[in-house]
């Protein structure tokens, strides 16, 4: 019996709650508003900030405002991965729907930031390396990236029922977990054109401090848009997973 | 402010093809992933409604 107890206290309430579909509708919408407005002051205020303020690189010229949009989005398509993986996991340990639905509304948006971080990435090779496209090791892993969300993707248009859909995305992100830390030592473990981190933990930026706060901004601005967009695309699925619940019904005819 | 004028604003040294690009292409995907759930959920909404007057004038 004591040992029932404490299996009961052992996750916060909080942990919970989150469980519940409905109770995380409430609090996506109450969040809501805080977050866009965040991302709105932050993106627009970095983007006039990295393109009229920020110096311009000695080498590369203006060419070198695109780090402002790569480095953000390159963040967070991998950011987005992690937490794609994390709720699969969640949702298959604990059969937790709320994390099913979590997964799948990532894997839109983490596409369509894996496809902005290399096109810009292509963008600024262009004018800097002097080619769009090089079978790079960081270029290479950033889209088998690409690759791993559209793969979920597909297998949710695939899988007609919800709980096997979530299930097998679920362990195939996973699987393709092996490719973040690929994606991060690339640059150390192969001999590659693309330039090391430029935000790491533990040392200072190789560069001034009027280039990198702008990016700073810009990449917590990134973060900010990434919590309202999945938000937005999480609300829609619960909604529509929910549909016969009352709870949803009375929603609908409230409008 | 790094430019002297608006159209040097807009070269951006020469290299205003690449920057203009990679801000547009940025822009609109931002945009999308706002407007396509948006969207997304009022047809979701409009579907419902529609559904629970049909089967209201059925019983």
């Amino acid at each position: 019996m004591a040992k029932n107890k404490t299996d009961k206290n052992w996750m916060p309430r909080w942990f919970y709650q989150l469980a519940s579909p409905r109770w995380c509708y409430d609090i996506t919408g109450k969040l809501l508003p805080a977050f866009s407005l965040l991302a709105l002051v932050l993106l627009l205020g970095g983007t006039v900030w990295a393109l009229l303020f920020a110096p311009a690189d000695y080498q590369q010229g203006n060419s070198f405002r695109i780090i402002y949009i790569h480095v953000p989005s390159a963040i967070l398509a991998q950011s987005c991965y992690m937490m794609m993986a994390l709720a699969g996991a969640i949702g298959l340990i604990w059969k937790m729907k709320v994390a099913d639905m979590v997964a799948k509304a990532c894997a839109p948006l983490g596409a369509s930031l894996a496809l902005l971080a290399l096109a810009t990435g292509a963008i600024w090779g262009k004018p800097t390396w002097g080619s769009w496209w090089v079978w790079d090791a960081r270029l290479t892993s950033m889209l088998i990236l690409l690759f791993l969300y559209l793969g979920v993707m597909a297998l949710h248009s695939a899988i007609e029922n919800d709980t096997t859909a979530a299930q097998s995305t679920a362990v195939l992100a996973l699987v393709g977990l092996v490719n973040i830390p690929i994606i991060k030592y690339s640059v150390e473990w192969w001999n590659t054109l693309h330039q090391p981190a430029t935000f790491t933990l533990t040392e200072k930026p190789a560069m001034p401090v009027e280039m990198w706060l702008p990016l700073l901004v810009m990449v917590v601005g990134f973060y900010c848009f990434f919590a309202v967009s999945l938000m937005l695309r999480l609300r829609h699925e619960i909604l529509r997973r929910e549909r016969r619940s009352s709870w949803v019904q009375a929603l609908v005819e409230s409008r | 402010m790094k430019f002297e004028s608006m159209a040097d604003f807009i070269g951006m040294g020469g290299h205003g093809l690449y920057v203009w690009l990679a801000y547009g292409i940025a822009l609109a995907i931002v945009v999308l992933n706002v407007v396509q759930p948006l969207r997304q959920k009022r047809q979701f909404l409009n579907q419902q409604a529609r559904r629970l007057r049909r089967e209201k004038g059925l019983s």
